[in-house]
């Protein structure tokens, strides 16, 4: 005889841990923006009046010239790259429409640490130009100084516009090919309907991209600052750093948020009532064959952003670092342990950041109440939050938690005080997880989409919990989603320097800060062998990127 | 039967050309298509029927043979007259509907040469002809499928082309829609005095519309049909 288990009948609960998780996650991506909010108000109001006559007019200008720069270059670059590879026919161009990826690979700080070098006024480039023209001397000619905002906005578009010719480009191949010719059988020549029809068709992609590219921009602090622009992510860090003045740096922090917020409005703004079907059929747009000058001249476009914003830094990097190591014939132990300090923060930061991700997405995905997908996408806004805003907001909570931790370890086991977190890598690794929320939950939302809720519900009927259903079913079934966010967590986590630098402990060094540390000393010791291991390390994203969003093309 | 077909394909072949080697998909092709009729081009995917449609079109060049329409030579080796000067319409089986644009816009599209004037008589009649005026300002994607699909129709009739191609127009659809809207556009092709040639897999919906019917095999035409209808009304 069957007796029904005791345990058959449960009340069906409101909120699941899962849930309750998610909400404490969320919690602690928007405490940095309180606590900054906090700080900023509680300063006198003759801080913000300093701020506002001396502080904000030149890094906020700068700031906003800069974007500008950026993204204008960036949106000519990706967006112009984008068209010649799937419009024409030259030759390189399978080669042209991989290579475009390559400066992903670069984070900016590691190309204006390369193109200080390459374009001085003592380096291979202008000496080779000099010799051309037949001058001897720096003094007789000499190319416009690199330390400036065209510089500046030079070297981010070229190793920035991948992300724009990225969008663009999956939107040309998805899209473009029946409405281009849908236009031409309405009596639109090749030109016309390039200007009434890609273009148009491009902008909600390009908003995509751009979004992207000037959320980088405002995040970066190792480029402007070796250029010498006086950017607010540069204010924000010496306002702390050399002055010590935490609600001064917390209210220029308060104001780059709200340049954030403008960004991501005006992003949202852009793809407004333009959500585009996904066509059943899509053909690629049959390209045009190029012969001729004219092949020559796309070849040279196509190739120009793949010369400069990957490899000439990379040839310059291997080149320092072949030089060093034949003369030192070993690395230093300094630098191993920066290589070392390095792989561990990142592979911590991806392990805590894949957990949580799947938490989050999980319960988003079971939620019945519309609050677990606010929840979902609170968790993700770190992604917007310059590296150096998010940081400045963490140091308060840090020593909260510090002193909470070093009061209960001192009464219970009568362990001296001491910084938790504050004097380990936790601190970062904390920082990297809300930063890299967002590609986490991202991806895994998106492999969860993919698994029809029919097989979740075949397990329970066959027996499963929800938990095991889980390991089970959609563990093996989201593998790849969770490899690929894992790996990109790691590379970005390996790249990252604005929150690193305010965050790490004393003598703490990651590879970024190591070379960080060296350029500004203006010292070129080994830094080329720490950036060399960066990028190659971003390139193994790069990689699978090309192979997965470029396969569309033949 | 008239005199002069209003589309005369003679031994076309085509194909692409791929790692340097051609591959012919369609040899031998020879076909004609009477003025004010409708043409059905039936096969099973595969058989050459699209890209027969999209040569026609002038989006696939030809390697051998001729395309003519109304007297002139459009297509042979080496030569062809550019997609927009042809005045042939397409309608594409996802309709593409240009999503930026609002239903009037992309039913205007075509009439960009003409006066303002025209241009808004045109569309004010072709939106009354399969009752939608009243979606002018919505975007294609706030639309149903079988209103995308009449759109798409008459965005292709506004620049009164002489011949109008139909790629699996009606594939998109739900059966009972289709049944309608194949009735539906046979009408307004005859009233608006339109050939046209109509690709498809599916038998009923060929015998609804078509006054004649090919039935195509593995790139060539295996049997025409002269379909017996009595005329409407």
């Amino acid at each position: 005889m069957v007796t029904p288990s005791s345990a058959a009948l449960t009340a069906t609960r409101r909120w699941p841990p899962s849930q309750w998780i998610a909400a404490a996650l969320a919690l602690c991506v928007l405490a940095p923006v309180l606590v900054l909010t906090a700080l900023a108000l509680s300063g006198e109001t003759g801080h913000w009046l300093n701020l506002l006559h001396n502080v904000l007019p030149v890094s906020l200008s700068n700031t906003v010239l800069l974007l500008l720069g950026v993204g204008i270059l960036s949106a000519l670059i990706g967006g112009g790259s984008a068209w010649l590879t799937t419009a024409y026919l030259f030759p390189t161009r399978r080669l042209v429409t991989w290579g475009l990826l390559l400066p992903l690979a670069v984070p900016t700080y590691i190309m204006a640490f390369a193109y200080l070098d390459v374009l001085h006024p003592l380096g291979p480039i202008q000496t080779l130009i000099r010799d051309l023209l037949g001058y001897d001397s720096p003094r007789q000619f000499r190319l416009p100084d690199l330390r400036s905002m065209a510089g500046a906005i030079m070297l981010l578009g070229l190793v920035l516009y991948p992300y724009v010719y990225l969008s663009v480009r999956v939107m040309f191949m998805t899209q473009a090919a029946s409405l281009l010719e849908a236009a031409r059988t309405l009596g639109c020549s090749r030109r016309e309907a390039f200007w009434r029809v890609v273009v148009p068709l491009a902008r909600p992609a390009m908003a995509v991209g751009l979004s992207l590219v000037l959320l980088e921009t405002l995040n970066d602090v190792g480029a402007s600052e070796f250029l010498g622009i006086q950017t607010m992510t540069i204010s924000i860090y010496t306002t702390w750093i050399t002055r010590s003045n935490l609600q001064g740096a917390a209210q220029i922090a308060i104001v780059m948020l709200a340049v954030v917020t403008l960004l991501i409005y005006m992003e949202r703004h852009a793809r407004r009532r333009q959500r585009y079907a996904i066509t059943q059929r899509m053909h690629p747009i049959q390209p045009v064959q190029l012969r001729g000058i004219a092949a020559v001249v796309a070849m040279l476009l196509g190739w120009f952003p793949i010369i400069t914003g990957f490899i000439i830094p990379f040839w310059f990097l291997v080149n320092e670092s072949i030089k060093r190591l034949s003369s030192l014939q070993a690395v230093s132990m300094e630098l191993l342990r920066a290589t070392y300090n390095t792989i561990s923060v990142s592979l911590a930061a991806t392990v805590v950041t894949i957990c949580c991700g799947l938490i989050i997405a999980w319960s988003a995905r079971h939620a019945r109440s519309s609050t677990a997908r606010l929840l979902a996408r609170c968790s993700s806004l770190g992604y917007a939050i310059p590296g150096t805003v998010l940081a400045t907001g963490l140091l308060i909570p840090y020593s909260w938690f510090d002193q909470l931790i070093s009061g209960v370890m001192n009464a219970l086991a009568g362990i001296p005080p001491q910084l938790y977190i504050m004097g380990s890598a936790a601190g970062i690794v904390c920082a990297y997880t809300l930063r890299f929320m967002a590609i986490s939950v991202g991806s895994i939302e998106s492999g969860l989409a993919r698994i029809p809720p029919s097989l979740e519900q075949a397990s329970r009927s066959l027996g499963h919990t929800a938990f095991r259903s889980f390991l089970r079913v959609h563990f093996p079934l989201l593998r790849p989603a969770l490899g690929a966010a894992a790996l990109l967590i790691f590379v970005d986590a390996m790249k990252e320097l604005s929150a690193t630098l305010l965050l790490r402990p004393l003598n703490f060094e990651t590879l970024s800060t190591w070379l960080y540390a060296e350029a500004a000393r203006g010292t070129y010791d080994e830094g080329a062998i720490a950036a060399l291991i960066i990028v190659f390390a971003g390139l193994i994203p790069v990689i699978l990127l090309a192979r997965t969003q470029l396969k569309a093309n033949y | 039967m008239h005199a002069t077909p209003i589309l005369q394909i003679n031994d076309i072949r085509l194909g692409y050309k791929q790692d340097r080697q051609m591959k012919v998909v369609v040899d031998g092709y020879t076909m004609q298509v009477p003025a004010g009729e409708i043409v059905c081009l039936l096969g099973p995917s595969g058989c050459g029927k699209t890209t027969v449609l999209r040569a026609i079109a002038g989006f696939e060049p030809v390697y051998a043979g001729q395309i003519l329409l109304d007297g002139q030579v459009i297509a042979e080796p080496g030569r062809m007259v550019e997609p927009e000067h042809r005045r042939i319409g397409m309608m594409f089986q996802d309709y593409a509907l240009f999503p930026h644009l609002t239903i009037e816009q992309n039913v205007a599209f075509g009439l960009r040469r003409q006066p303002q004037q025209v241009r808004r008589q045109r569309v004010d009649e072709l939106l009354e002809l399969v009752r939608l005026s009243d979606l002018r300002d919505r975007y294609p994607h706030e639309l149903s499928g079988g209103q995308q699909q009449r759109i798409a129709l008459v965005r292709s009739l506004a620049p009164s082309p002489k011949l109008l191609l139909l790629d699996e127009a009606f594939s998109n659809l739900d059966t009972e829609i289709r049944r309608q809207l194949v009735v539906e556009v046979r009408s307004i092709l005859k009233y608006s005095g339109i050939s046209a040639i109509l690709v498809t897999h599916n038998m009923e919906e060929a015998e609804a519309i078509a006054d004649h019917i090919g039935m195509m095999k593995d790139g060539k035409l295996q049997a025409w049909r002269r379909m017996d209808k009595t005329p409407t009304q």
